[in-house]
């Protein structure tokens, strides 16, 4: 990598992802080469046997997903990579990790879609996929980042909410993310806090229920090879994790899993703001349309325009609250992303006003830039052409 | 430690039907497992999906009930986190060979130590007695009511081309053979895979009028043979049984620890040596 001998890199975005994912305490990667990806399983080739932990290229998308799985239930935080027909494939054992509760991450660099697409080309039509991609009803925790810097740090907290909540995080960056290079500072140990897995403290002897929630929700765990014995399973299962046709069983089950996250969205929104304060427009952005976003914002600002920017880092849940009070006094809300306008309905449903949202969006596999977002926005406002 | 303590009996009966041949299997691999000594706590097992694959509900070992076909891909996360974990892999004949055919041709490729067991009845049980890629050209199914046309893969070979350094085949009728080739698969450094060929009556003996459980164990019976056994020189056409491949070779995870060694090592290539 690519530092001065300190803390201080120029680094890719995707050696940030890996950085975090170390600093967070990764001791198993599983993965397959897809571009643009796939520099994540490089880094951890090199960088996970360093460190006594775990590295295999497995010999697709589904198995790569499938040993993360296994891996995290033998105690090891646990991670893959990927990009879009990668994440389709995933989606079937990234259900089973819901289901079953395993703490794990999935990064999903985006690349312009469906199918094959634009292999090397930015886009974020991987949203919705995020949130629905696997069958059943479900939650699912995904976030983003802009800057080579947000990317480390969403990788480690990514890596915390999976252990605090026992579910996949998916991290959900774009092809312009994960290969511009900047400067990364990396925290020194104990900078950013790392959550631990949390282990049971039933004794040996005595009964444990790897489904059964403490007080405050959490489900302590034991590891494959511990000193407990259980049973994993993808079928609705009873608190001893065997297979149910309870319908009570099966009915807390499934609002359990959903209510862990969807009851926390506060816990888990992330956002950066820019001149919010006094805003007419607002723009709401992540991933590499932030950039632009904030570029654009920050000229027009220094041109005294009442302009400003939410930058969106946790995308689901969604935080709806958060972003109806951010943006309450705006005259106009632009939704800049690089899909035909996933976030924007979110956004809809969340504004004071859906009639004021417009969509600023490019889907050709080019970075949507400062000048698309002037071209609509002088549209919009009645500046015309 | 007696064979009941191996068991969940909490979570009995178990689904099978009565005269299915995965609980021979179960009961050989216990008694292996007591007479072997092989304490539970280091004993994992991980299936997939089918009637086979509710075997890990009833072990009381740790166990992981996965995905269809993903058996063997999440038992390699599992051994390669834990190598000195006894990981062990039943599977049956459409989970390992269909939905689940690449990774077991990449887990024998690999050569990492998992015991794939192949619980062969010759047809999807679980959905009803649709035709698996065991089936044979000529059987019937709920999927080939006209009799199928899809030739069958012979597991043996296939895991043996793959690259399996341990391979065998018995059947459910002979339990004597099945725990002697069950007590060797276990003690296997590498991928190990035995195939057993189970009686499916409810779905494969009822739809191709074979019989019941009885006239399935009389078919094991009469239509193979051992390996080298003078019935099979006589009669080439029988099913061989027995170990076909049995090495030494080297093993994935003892790999990855002496990349690990050369990793952590300060000067790498020395280490690599």
């Amino acid at each position: 990598m690519n530092c001065d001998g300190g803390n201080t890199c120029f680094v890719q975005g995707n050696e940030a992802c890996v950085r975090g994912a170390l600093y967070a305490g990764l001791k198993f990667f599983a993965g397959y080469p897809i571009t643009p990806s796939t520099e994540i399983a490089e880094h951890l080739a090199q960088e996970l046997p360093r460190i006594g932990g775990a590295f295999i290229q497995m010999e697709d998308e589904i198995a790569s997903m499938c040993a993360v799985c296994g891996a995290s239930l033998a105690g090891a935080k646990a991670m893959t990579a990927t990009s879009g027909p990668g994440f389709s494939l995933k989606q079937e054992a990234l259900g089973y990790a819901v289901m079953a509760e395993i703490p794990c991450v999935v990064v999903n660099v985006q690349r312009a879609g469906p199918s094959t697409g634009l292999p090397t080309k930015v886009a974020q039509g991987d949203v919705n996929q995020a949130r629905w991609g696997t069958h059943g009803d479900h939650a699912v925790v995904a976030m983003t980042a802009s800057s080579v810097q947000d990317v480390f740090t969403v990788t480690v907290e990514a890596f915390n909410f999976a252990e605090i909540y026992r579910t996949p995080v998916i991290l959900l960056f774009d092809e312009v993310v994960g290969h511009m290079r900047e400067k990364l500072v990396i925290p020194e140990d104990g900078e950013l806090p790392v959550v631990e897995r949390l282990k049971t403290s039933v004794k040996v002897g005595v009964d444990y229920h790897p489904y059964l929630p403490r007080e405050d929700g959490r489900l302590p765990m034991s590891d494959y090879g511990g000193e407990h014995r259980f049973h994993v399973t993808g079928l609705f299962h009873n608190i001893w994790g065997f297979p149910t046709e309870n319908p009570t069983e099966a009915h807390d089950l499934l609002y359990h899993l959903a209510d862990k996250i969807e009851n926390r969205v506060h816990l888990l929104a992330r956002w950066k703001e820019y001149h919010l304060e006094d805003a007419e427009s607002i723009l709401v952005s992540y991933g590499a349309s932030a950039r632009s976003s904030l570029q654009y914002v920050e000229d027009r600002r220094a041109r005294g325009h009442k302009i400003g920017l939410l930058e969106l880092q946790t995308l689901w849940p969604f935080p709806r609250q958060l972003v109806r009070e951010k943006t309450a006094r705006a005259s106009n809300i632009f939704v800049v992303e690089m899909n035909m306008g996933q976030v924007l309905a979110q956004v809809k449903a969340a504004a004071v006003n859906p009639d004021n949202v417009f969509l600023i969006n490019r889907i050709d596999g080019l970075l949507v830039a400062p000048a698309d977002i002037e071209g609509i926005m002088r549209v919009v406002e009645g500046r015309g052409i | 430690m007696a064979v009941q303590d191996l068991i969940r009996r909490r979570f009995f009966p178990h689904i099978w039907c009565p005269g299915c041949g995965h609980g021979i299997v179960l009961n050989g691999l216990l008694h292996v497992v007591d007479s072997e000594g092989y304490d539970p706590l280091n004993l994992c097992m991980v299936s997939g999906i089918g009637c086979s694959s509710r075997i890990s509900g009833y072990v009381n070992f740790h166990t992981m009930h996965t995905m269809h076909g993903r058996a063997l891909a999440c038992a390699t996360g599992i051994k390669m986190v834990r190598p000195s974990l006894k990981v062990i892999v039943p599977m049956g004949d459409g989970d390992a060979l269909a939905i689940g055919g690449n990774h077991f041709i990449h887990a024998c490729r690999r050569n990492i130590e998992l015991t794939a067991l192949v619980l062969n009845n010759r047809i999807y049980g679980m959905t009803g007695g649709q035709y698996s890629p065991l089936s044979g050209a000529g059987t019937l199914a709920t999927t080939a009511p006209y009799g199928n046309i899809d030739n069958e893969f012979d597991t043996v070979k296939l895991a043996v081309g793959a690259g399996a350094s341990f391979v065998a085949r018995t059947t459910a009728f002979h339990v004597t053979e099945l725990r002697d080739i069950l007590k060797k698969a276990l003690a296997h450094k590498g991928f190990a895979v035995v195939e057993v060929l189970v009686g499916c009556p409810t779905y494969f003996g009822r739809k191709n009028k074979v019989g019941d459980q009885v006239a399935l164990m009389e078919y094991y019976r009469d239509n193979t043979a051992p390996l080298g056994s003078p019935k099979l020189r006589e009669r080439p056409e029988l099913i061989p049984r027995g170990i076909f491949v049995q090495e030494a070779r080297a093993e994935y995870c003892a790999e990855y620890a002496r990349i690990v060694r050369a990793a952590e090592s300060p000067h790498p290539a020395d280490g690599a040596a």
